[in-house]
């Protein structure tokens, strides 16, 4: 028993990964912690699309089921587990079956190398980004399967399209991120290392984006565009135009298949907006780590977390303090107080110093890709959709030569020193 | 510490092994293709796990991005487009199953040879072209073999590997173009 | 150009063999689609993504109106013609019963024709917000919608006060009005003036500028002016195809010709253009509105017609501007209570027509914005 214990303690201050330093308690732990939490963003998203959505279109979105209609995620969630599950007698029903599946698979594996801090990371992978990549791109296989499987025609032409875009997008994509990659190699020995891209960073003293401006800002371009277009999200939603081919791949799915398709597609959101702000927004790091440094500022900054929340308990207080005064309303009005509550809570318990220190680097990772998230709404509120011809133009007429000329460009920037050395060399002989 | 953690342990590997044993059995007896084209996956990724195993990561993640999902996709692409229920009801099977076991016979006898002469203290392959490294050097490990000055022995058949691909290209284009 | 009569029909049976032995696809679309605007059914043939040909299919919403009409007194029979095009009930309303007043030789007194001016171009604002509204909606631009359902609710109102109906309004009677204008008409309808003219700002800015609402347009579902007039296509799409033609100003009904405005025009006969010209219309229609809010004259709201009405003998033939073009009725009188037949020319219908021309080569996701485009109802093409 003692043992047990300490060799669960023996981790706590450990500086690596539960994956990277063997252990498999911790590990276990975070890839629980991992799976919930995401469960958790994908429902807050969910709520979040609606309603920012609602009030850009003046209109209010869910206001029934619970206060604000925080509730109606999880009223979706039951209804759509309650649905009947359909599957078309014409359809292949294995691969049918099998299809939901890889792409929630796919989706959910990535987190595995997700770095949410220098050690909350399930493990660091020596190949952590290639990885990303790579099993990201597997999801395209469930959305073809999906598509071929239904055996009817909107869901095929759902298929064509998704696999046409996410293969292209994919090329642009990968050059954008070797770009990155190569700037980690100016502190270092590159890496492909999801922490060790962010510790580059770190040692480097500046973000990617930044990096030989405006290369990193060109880079960070290519990558955000190709990210919404390999995840399926407006402009870039062909595959599931509505409008065209009312749902896309997914036409034939209900229920429970359905849902998987919904909570994948927004995994997968999560998933490349991390690597994004992985790559180039620093990971975890605060902001301002060069203008504001030093300990003063560090404290400062660390008791950010817990304003945050302490500010989000101010906003359900405000509104509780707004609803209705009606008897109807009572339960609305003491559950958004409740609520209100659980934040001012946890915002409490982030000022405690041990919580602090550890919780802030996470805390700065969610806020850089809530800030994606919000930009893949804002998108969708914004932007007609591109047609299919115009996707694939885009991706390989102006992404891909951007993307190439953008590496080598860096390649020739980065290696400048060098570069002159050889070239006196030469000179002189 | 050891820098290699015994996580290539006989349980995995043979699960691998006969996940990809029962896929390729799988991908020449399916009659519809898109099953086979799963059961394909279903190998490729297997083998990157065999990959990770032999602390190749770097190899292990190609093969997950450029089989299992640039290849394999399009595999997928073009047979969506053919109609599947033709094909069903013709023969899929050739009369070249004398060649295809003399071929794969052939292929046993390397192996087999390859594993004697290796145990019996000669070596069929020069050690200069051996990969040594940790775990974490796997990536740099093949540049080095690849490009390196002194160790790079490997360099005239990766570019002639990439100008097969190169005429493949070529010749797909030739192909697509008389149709237009 | 092209001939339409070149246009061959589909042969929806054996689909021809392409690349790889794949076949083309023949996919239906609708009745049941989000994007076919009601119960509209195509059948497309794509090699791809690409159209080779598409069919129509009408008729899911046929009510026999056209029947009803024969069988109905001329008065009865004035509430059916809402029901056709169901966003512009007004536009209808006064299609029909400027067409029995000229079969009767009454005319309605200038009050009634100002107010009726001013109803139809306010519907006309309602019809282009709506089709504004799903057209951006099927390019995949969701929010404009709900702008413009916001402003058309203002005009909705002002129905609603008048006649007590929003959508099917029967607002007009054979030979005038039936209701005054309320107390406060005025001043409402010039509080929408002034409020709206910013509105339509906002939509334009959402849209005409933006780089993927100028591809997904530009260009698509281009129709040339002389396949319009050989289709009999009208309104917005023959005027985006460089035809200066509005009954409106060709033909003056109602009292139009007292006011100042201006007929848009494009030149292109895209998307885009007929996009242009019915954000151009809107702002005339809201001018047309000024000038006659701020000069209705005082005076009686109906003409002198018979209780029981017996035009005499004979066929009549009236168009009007619909706010989706030529809208004609076509009514024959036999001396009795009832007419012996009427026949409406509906302009979505007809402009239906054109979509088989203007999707031959273009891709699937252009159907959608072409039929958005031709601003169809289905109410009024199957009648």
């Amino acid at each position: 028993m003692h043992a047990l214990v300490q060799y669960i303690q023996s981790y706590l201050d450990s500086d690596r990964t539960p994956g990277a330093a063997g252990n498999f308690f911790w590990a276990t732990i975070y890839i629980l912690l991992v799976f919930v939490g995401l469960s958790v963003a994908v429902i807050a998203m969910n709520w979040l699309e609606r309603k920012i959505l609602a009030h850009m279109q003046v209109r209010l979105g869910p206001m029934r089921v619970g206060p604000h209609g925080l509730l109606q995620p999880i009223a979706d969630a039951l209804k759509l587990l309650l649905k009947e599950d359909i599957i078309p007698a014409e359809a292949d029903a294995t691969v049918f079956w099998i299809a939901p599946f890889i792409v929630v698979l796919a989706a959910f594996t990535v987190f595995v190398v997700v770095p949410f801090g220098p050690t909350h990371a399930i493990t660091d992978m020596n190949i952590g980004i290639l990885f990303m990549l790579g099993v990201s791109s597997l999801s395209v296989l469930g959305i073809v399967t999906a598509g071929w499987a239904s055996n009817s025609h909107y869901p095929l032409i759902g298929a064509l399209r998704s696999s046409a875009q996410m293969v292209s997008y994919e090329v642009a994509m990968g050059l954008a991120v070797v770009s990155a990659i190569m700037m980690t190699s100016l502190s270092s020995q590159g890496t492909l290392s999801m922490i060790g891209i962010v510790q580059a960073q770190k040692d480097q003293q500046e973000w990617f984006i930044f990096k030989f401006f405006p290369l990193g800002l060109i880079a960070f371009g290519i990558f955000a565009v190709a990210m919404v277009a390999e995840t399926n999200r407006a402009p870039f939603d062909l595959p599931e135009a509505e409008s065209e081919l009312t749902a896309g791949f997914h036409t034939e799915y209900s229920g429970f298949r359905w849902s998987l398709f919904f909570l994948a597609e927004y995994s997968a959101m999560i998933a490349v907006s991390s690597i994004a702000v992985t790559l180039w927004l620093g990971g975890w790091m605060r902001p301002f780590p060069n203008a504001l440094a030093g300990a003063t500022w560090d404290n400062i900054f660390a008791f950010v977390p817990g304003v945050a929340f302490l500010f989000l308990a101010a906003v359900c207080f405000y509104n509780t303090a707004r609803m209705p005064k009606h008897p109807l309303f009572k339960t609305q009005t003491l559950g958004l107080a409740g609520f209100g509550a659980v934040l001012a809570l946890i915002g409490l318990i982030l000022f405690w110093e041990p919580v602090r220190v550890r919780v802030q680097d996470i805390f700065w990772f969610s806020a850089k890709v809530a800030g994606f998230m919000y930009l893949y709404i804002w998108y969708r509120g914004t932007f007609p959709r591109y047609r299919f011809d115009q996707l694939m133009k885009m991706g390989w007429k102006v992404l891909l030569p951007t993307g190439l000329a953008l590496l080598i460009l860096t390649a020739i920037v980065g290696m400048r020193a060098e570069l002159l050395a050889d070239l006196q060399g030469v000179w002189r002989r | 510490m050891n820098p290699n953690p015994p996580v290539a342990t006989p349980f995995f590997f043979y699960l691998l092994a006969a996940v990809m044993i029962i896929g390729g059995i799988l991908v020449i007896t399916r009659k519809n293709a898109v099953h086979s084209a799963l059961a394909l996956i279903t190998t490729l990724l297997a083998q990157a796990g065999l990959y990770l195993m032999l602390y190749a990561p770097f190899v292990a993640g190609v093969q997950i991005i450029l089989y299992a999902g640039g290849i394999m996709v399009l595999f997928l692409f073009v047979i969506m487009l053919i109609s599947i229920e033709r094909n069903l009801k013709e023969r899929q099977f050739n009369h070249q199953w004398l060649i295809g076991i003399a071929a794969a016979a052939a292929l046993g006898g390397l192996f087999i040879a390859v594993y004697t002469t290796t145990t019996q203290g000669k070596v069929l392959f020069p050690s200069v072209g051996r990969l040594s490294y940790v775990e974490s050097g796997n990536t740099q490990g093949i540049a080095t073999l690849l490009f390196d000055r002194h160790f790079g022995t490997y360099m005239f058949a990766f570019e002639i590997a990439s100008l097969l691909l190169l005429v493949a290209i070529i010749g797909a284009v030739v192909m697509a173009k008389k149709r237009i | 150009m092209t001939d339409p009569k070149a246009l061959s029909p589909l042969d929806l049976e054996t689909p021809d063999k392409t690349f790889l032995d794949a076949n083309e696809l023949v996919i239906n679309m609708g009745p049941q689609h989000p994007a076919t605007h009601g119960v509209l059914r195509v059948i497309l043939r794509l090699d791809g993504e690409k159209v080779m040909g598409l069919e129509c299919v009408i008729g899911y919403l046929h009510r026999g109106v056209e029947k009803i009409g024969e069988n109905r007194t001329y008065t009865m029979f004035n509430p059916y013609v809402d029901r056709m095009d169901y966003v512009a009930a007004v536009s209808n309303g006064l299609g029909y019963c400027e067409a029995v007043e000229k079969l009767l030789s009454v005319e309605a007194p200038p009050r009634a024709q100002y107010i009726r001016v001013i109803l139809t171009e306010l519907n006309r604002i309602a019809s282009h917000q709506l089709w504004l509204g799903t057209h951006a909606l099927d390019i995949g631009a969701i929010t404009p919608l709900f702008y413009t359902f916001r402003d058309r609710e203002e005009i909705l109102k002002i129905f609603e006060k008048y006649c007590g109906a929003r959508l099917t309004t029967h607002a007009f009677r054979i030979g005038g009005l039936q209701y005054e204008a309320y107390e406060g008409f005025e001043k409402d309808v010039k509080n929408f003036v002034s409020f709206v003219k910013p509105k339509i700002d906002e939509y334009e800015e959402l849209l005409t500028t933006n780089r993927i609402w100028l591809e997904r347009t530009k260009g698509v579902g281009v129709i040339s002016g002389k396949d319009c007039i050989a289709l009999g296509v009208t309104g917005p799409v023959l005027r985006a195809s460089g035809v200066k033609w509005d009954i409106r100003k060709a033909q003056p009904y109602a009292n139009y010709k007292n006011f100042e405005f201006e007929i848009p025009t494009g030149q292109n006969g895209d998307t885009y253009d007929r996009y242009i010209v019915r954000m151009v219309e809107m702002r005339q229609s809201l001018r047309i509105i000024e000038q006659a809010v701020e000069s209705i004259p005082e005076g009686p709201i109906m003409a002198k017609v018979p209780k029981v009405m017996k035009p005499p003998v004979g066929e009549v033939y009236h168009s009007i501007e619909a706010p989706k073009g030529e809208l004609g009725y076509f009514i024959v009188s036999d001396g009795s209570t009832q007419p012996y037949r009427v026949r409406v020319r509906p302009p979505s219908f007809v402009n239906l027509q054109a979509l088989d021309l203007m999707c031959r080569g273009q891709l699937v996701a252009d159907v959608i914005a072409v039929i958005g485009t031709l601003d169809i109802v289905l109410g009024e093409v199957d009648r």
